[in-house]
């Protein structure tokens, strides 16, 4: 497309902004996704649903549906009562080791229904209208039942239950640090505690592609195909073959074509699809089924929930000596494939935060509602903490009569390059890689002219005006994640990628990933590395993922860690490659493989002009006539990659914000983020993913929140009450950059998708506090989205 | 997603689409952009659909015996892109700007709008403050009908069973008149949680009406007669942000976003933006 | 019922249940797939195509309330060149996942058109039909902004809706 993204294989792809190779598609109205796909004798399936939230089932008459035009099959929850439910993917344990309460998520629920939305039946019928025609005429008898839908509610012993095996609605509790004690103890010696009491509200993820399935059995072969809007196809393969559906996986090919967002939200193992691959088995044709927006804000799993106490103690000079939080997590009315790792591993591991802190406990209980699912969603538990932490900081700062960045500096962790400085080990299980903290801070407030920012906020509030400035200094746990740690930890699969390079007769390459991307441009960014590496053109490598028939196996895209850890396995198969290729090149040239280099593209025997191009090597890799009798021909290496360690991202946002104290409108005036994110390979989609994170962030800080009334209604599931960030709700963001590289993955990366996500939230919520008492409204906290009453109504609090 | 099935009729003229309304449970269809989107969720399930959105009678914008005339099927971008309007009724023009979105705009109908009489519309405050007339048919003849009379309830108009919206009229409004619409929008719908059209007149009589804040729209006579006659200042303003909202025979609205409380002090606030404007 | 349209410059005819929406008339049986649902309540504006020249959402529009009229879908946009706002997204790196770019394309091709200078503000107004939820906006709006130059540098008078297939 663009002539500027024609390389020699001069080696210096790494590092630009190469224009993506997959937008072609894209802009041309040619992508390829799921609900795009008809089958030959395409049927439709529409699901019943509950429109309680919890509610006995008492019966459930399908004769009308299924004398009616097209219907095909109806399938109840007695249908499935022998077929697993779909299953958590870590086992999280009770203080005292017993393990977590783990209650059967039903492909179709038989006895009672536990969120707005649970699945009752599934009509399956020749056309989308028929299919939903007779899921309306299915009668189902309910006895309404009481409903909780808050988490601290949940915990207490009058409370409705959920699920009868979990008392208290409790499915574990957990902690993580120091002994309870020592904290108590270091937090009475503090000078200055500031204490937080906060909800961190529930987001709704909204990939703007709603989810979608299709599949597809194949009597001659025995062979199932599900074609599934997804993020990680072989991880569904796994849970769906090994934990559900007890289908030997070499009979299940699944496919995740075009996907259009994630998020996290297309992550998980949903019921839907394990449903479908079933009944098209039964039925004999291939069944689609794709959501309706309604339908997503009902089941996608939802992300954050957490209602937290948190207390941070400084000693007189502004110096923190301990932290304590408590947070009970909701986790929705069935556990979602990750949902149990998000507030524990994901957010308790988090609190050391980039400081020096010394005294660390956290306390989370995971607790059942009758609300949907909740599971990672962008940035999952890191955010969260990131909020608790940067919120207690900024609101210590005012309280203290402290600069929020200086009070920042003061506690930073010193820098460490994790090569000659060790790794910093945490009071919270982690130890991370390398940090430069003062750094980004420092870029940060130069970006901003801070100096000349509080000049004008003064102004301001003399003319009445209400400016702020926020902070936020963030640290996440990427590059998920080394098998044996996270397997320790109750991980119930490895977290390792896989990368195959196929190096094609011509000298062509073909890359199998077990990443996926549904936005983040691998097919750019990993050929970047490929061809760079190889010194080939770009358009000489394509990138293969998303088919469990086609790649070898993989875990998928989520934690950031495509290219930490998908693009490592490259990296390793690349080296197998190149030490292969050097065999095949000393043969030729009659030299030995030690005295052989390659760079360029170009195998050279050491000090000499002989030289043999990656293509000629390639080809005789597979003409192996003149060829090194104890090699093996082809060229063609596929390589797992377990990472040593998590990547530690990190960076500085803040935002700058007026209020309108007339209204409570909140304006967005500037957003910088700095973010290091280790090496770069291509700065364009690394802001790309920044900005996208960032937008997110706001929203949830502005806009953003999944409201449920105390019957265990959705109310705002639609796109007409719930609000994600729009463009004129958004400034041009200021993006810079620090590198500091990963010590221990071969690309040095760390990983970018949800470092925007994470770092911004606190820092817009921040913004406002200031905002206000720079106006004299000292205000702890509003709750978040910030909306406009609720601000109007902090800042009529605060000035009576 | 998907409606229920009914039957579908495109009139190509107003007599067409009334023969076929008085057949019984037909639903007009203009933009669409209100009907579809609740049949989509079920929350609507006529039957029958006459598109009207066809009729050439029932479009464009004329002056015509001291009117303004837009025909009921005109849509909003074109009451945006039209000179008449900026020029004699700029408020209009601001109201169509920020009706939406551009696709939204270029199918829906202010006569669309008028009828389904959304409580958070724009175009009932631009109406009522405008003092227009709303003129209707049906097979048993033609009534104008005065906006302040047309509006009657939540989703609910003067309009007959059978009757169909056929032109809003609006008195051309004398040299040196002044206009604004304030909205302050709903982050997520962009319909209005307040909207505050005003009218000043050259001889200081000024219309104050209200979309958003109560069940439907409504005409402040209170905040009017607070403020008219008197030169726009901060004493006379104040007096008209007093008065506003008191003794309305509506009942006010309040949802999880905007409670009544802060809508009536939203109103407050935006009824001093809009007269600001007009001052 | 039987409608008559012209899709993309082609002619077609197709008896349909009075229901179908035309978003699902261009995609299950045209297949015209660039064109997406992404909610229920005409917000997201992935389903935003050309019906006489004007951006409209299609899931808004029954099938059969397009008889007798254009459309141009994101897959009739292109002549023997990209459109210069199908380059900018490109150049710009404005778009991810994609689900929501055909959509914006063809509002933004329209606004174009009439609008040869937009200003950053309006551009985002322009925008407030649409939801994308990778780009935070901020590429898109440097994608619109290149095609802007880009149209006023090759050719200030061709209009989009000549452009043939």
């Amino acid at each position: 497309m663009s002539a500027s993204n024609g390389s020699n294989g001069n080696g210096r792809l790494i590092g630009k902004s190469v224009k993506r190779v997959e937008d072609k598609r894209f802009i041309t109205g040619k992508g390829k996704y799921t609900d795009d796909i008809i089958l030959q004798g395409q049927t439709y399936a529409h699901f019943v649903r509950s429109p309680y939230a919890h509610a006995r089932i008492l019966n459930i008459d399908i004769s009308e549906a299924t004398d009616m035009p097209g219907v095909i099959a109806i399938y109840t929850g007695a249908d499935v009562a022998d077929i697993n439910g779909v299953p958590c993917g870590w086992q999280v344990n009770f203080k005292n080791g017993d393990i977590m309460k783990e209650p059967k998520h039903p492909l179709l629920v038989a006895d009672k229904a536990r969120h707005v939305g649970d699945p009752v039946a599934v009509v399956i019928a020749e056309t989308r209208e028929q299919a939903k025609d007779a899921a309306l005429s299915v009668m189902v008898d309910y006895e309404e039942l009481p409903a909780i839908v808050n988490a601290a509610e949940a915990v207490k012993p009058d409370a409705p239950q959920v699920h009868d095996e979990a008392p208290n609605n409790t499915c574990f509790d957990w902690e993580l640090g120091n002994p309870k004690e020592e904290v108590d103890q270091a937090m009475a010696q503090a000078a200055h505690v500031t204490t937080l009491e906060f909800v961190n509200q529930r987001v709704v993820p909204n990939a703007i592609e709603p989810r979608s399935y299709n599949a597809v059995y194949d009597p001659t072969s025995e062979k199932y195909t599900l074609y599934t809007s997804t993020q990680n196809p072989h991880l569904i393969r796994l849970l769906m073959c090994a934990f559900v559906l007890g289908i030997p996986e070499h009979k299940v090919r699944i496919v995740g074509p075009d996907v259009g967002g994630g998020f996290g939200s297309k992550i998980f193992h949903y019921t839907e699809e394990a449903l479908l691959t079933w009944a098209a088995k039964k039925v004999g044709r291939p069944i689609k089924w794709t959501s309706e927006r309604t339908e997503s804000f009902l089941l996608d799993a939802h992300g954050r929930d957490h209602v937290t106490k948190a207390e941070m103690g400084f000693d007189q000079e502004g110096n923190i000596l301990a932290l304590r939080v408590k947070t009970y997590a909701n986790l929705g009315a069935y556990l979602s494939t990750f949902s149990t790792c998000v507030p524990t591993y994901l957010h308790g591991t988090l609190l050391q935060g980039l400081y020096t802190t010394p005294k660390i406990n956290v306390d989370v209980t995971g607790v059942f509602t009758n609300t949907t699912a909740v599971d990672a969603y962008r940035g999952a538990g890191r955010p969260e903490a990131t909020y608790l932490l940067e919120r207690l900081f900024d609101l210590a700062a005012l309280e203290m009569g402290m600069d929020p960045a200086e009070l920042r500096l003061k506690n930073f962790i010193p820098p460490f390059d994790g090569v000659n400085q060790p790794g910093y080990q945490t009071q919270v299980a982690l130890q991370y890689d390398s940090g430069n903290y003062h750094g980004v801070l420092e870029k940060g407030l130069e970006m901003l002219g801070y100096e000349d920012f509080r000049r004008q906020q003064k102004e301001a509030a003399q003319n009445g005006k209400l400016l702020g400035v926020g902070f936020s200094t963030y640290i996440e746990a990427c590059g998920i994640a080394p098998s044996a740690v996270v397997g320790s930890l109750g991980c119930r699969a490895g977290l390792f990628e896989v990368g195959q390079v196929r190096v094609q007769p011509t000298g062509k390459v073909s890359v199998f990933t077990g990443s996926h991307s549904h936005g983040q441009g691998h097919e750019t960014t990993f050929a970047q590395v490929v061809a760079d590496k190889l010194g080939i053109a770009m358009e000489d490598v394509e990138i293969v993922h998303g088919d469990s028939d086609t790649v070898a196996f993989g875990m998928g895209t989520y934690g950031s860690r495509s290219l930490a850890v998908g693009g490592s396995a490259i990296m390793r198969s690349i080296d197998k490659i190149v030490e292969k290729g050097k065999k095949i090149a000393a043969h030729k040239l009659e030299a030995s493989a030690d005295d052989i280099d390659f760079d360029h593209g170009k195998f050279t025997v050491k000090g000499t002009d002989k030289s043999l191009a990656f293509g000629d090597v390639a080809l005789t890799a597979y003409v192996p006539h003149v060829y090194p009798a104890d090699l093996e021909p082809g060229l063609d290496f596929s390589s797992f990659y377990d990472p040593a360690n998590f990547t530690y991202p990190f960076g500085c946002h803040i935002a700058v914000v007026e209020v309108d104290k007339d209204t409570g409108a909140i304006k967005l005036q500037r957003f910088i983020a700095v973010d290091d994110v280790g090496n770069i390979i291509n700065p364009m989609i690394v802001e790309g993913q920044i900005h996208g994170g960032v937008a997110q962030g706001v929203g949830q800080a502005l806009f953003e929140g999944a409201e449920y009334d105390e019957n265990g209604q959705l109310i705002n599931a639609s796109y007409m009450d719930y609000c994600i960030p729009r463009a004129d709700d958004l400034p041009m963001f200021e993006t810079g950059h620090q590198v500091t590289p990963c010590p221990h993955n071969p690309l040095g990366v760390k990983g970018a998708g949800e470092a925007g996500a994470i770092g911004s939230t606190p820092a817009v919520v921040n913004a406002v506090i200031d905002a206000l008492w720079s106006g004299g409204h000292k205000v702890k906290d509003i709750r978040m989205p910030l909306t406009p009453e609720r601000v109007w109504r902090a800042i009529q609090t605060s000035s009576n | 997603m998907i409606t229920v099935e009914f039957d579908y009729k495109k009139a190509t003229t107003v007599e067409e689409a009334l023969a076929a309304l008085a057949n019984g449970d037909g639903k007009l269809l203009a933009g669409g952009y209100s009907l579809v989107p609740s049949m989509k969720l079920r929350l609507s399930q006529p039957e029958f659909l006459i598109d009207i959105s066809s009729i050439s009678s029932l479009k464009g914008i004329q002056e015509e015996d001291g009117f303004i005339v837009i025909r009921a099927g005109t849509t909003h971008a074109e009451i945006l892109n039209s000179a008449l309007i900026q020029e004699k009724l700029p408020f209009f023009h601001t109201a169509a700007g920020v009706i939406g979105d551009v696709q939204v705009r270029n199918r829906g109908t202010i006569g669309g709008s008028l009828a389904h009489a959304d409580p958070a519309a724009d175009w009932p405050a631009l109406v009522l403050a405008a003092d227009a007339v709303i003129d209707v048919v049906s097979r048993n003849g033609s009534r104008s009908i005065s906006a302040t009379d047309f509006f009657t309830g939540l989703f609910s108009t003067a309009l007959g069973e059978n009757e169909l919206i056929t032109a809003i009229r609006i008195p051309v409004p004398p040299a040196g008149t002044r206009t604004a619409y304030m909205k302050f929008e709903h982050p997520a719908s962009r319909f209005a949680i307040v909207g505050c059209a005003v009218m000043r007149f050259p001889d200081g009589k000024i219309n104050i009406a209200f979309t958003g804040v109560a069940e439907y729209a409504f005409r402040d006579k209170g905040a009017e007669q607070a403020v008219a006659g008197n030169t726009l200042d901060a004493a006379s303003m104040d007096a008209a942000v007093n008065a506003a909202l008191q003794g309305q025979d509506v009942s006010f609205m309040g949802d999880n976003f905007a409670s009544e409380e802060y809508r009536r002090h939203l109103a407050k606030v935006y009824l001093k933006r809009a007269l600001q404007a007009v001052a | 019922m039987q409608i008559y349209v012209k899709v993309n410059g082609v002619e077609y005819s197709h008896d349909v249940e009075p229901r179908m929406l035309l978003v699902y008339y261009l995609r299950d049986v045209l297949r015209l797939t660039g064109t997406h649902v992404g909610c229920d309540t005409s917000i997201c504006g992935a389903c935003t195509i050309h019906l006489n020249n004007q951006p409209t959402k299609s899931c808004t529009v029954f099938a059969v309330q397009a008889d007798g009229c254009e459309i141009t879908t994101i897959e009739g946009l292109a002549g023997e060149e990209l459109h210069p706002l199908q380059e900018g997204f490109n150049e710009k790196h404005g778009l991810q996942c994609g689900f929501c770019t055909p959509g914006i394309i063809m509002t933004m091709a329209d606004f174009l058109d009439h609008n040869e200078n937009p200003s950053e503000d309006e551009i985002r107004h322009a925008l407030k039909g649409h939801l994308c939820r990778c780009t935070g906006y901020h590429n898109i709006v440097k994608s619109v902004q290149y095609a802007a130059d880009k149209k006023k540098e090759t050719e200030p008078t061709t209009k989009t809706e000549e452009v043939t297939v």
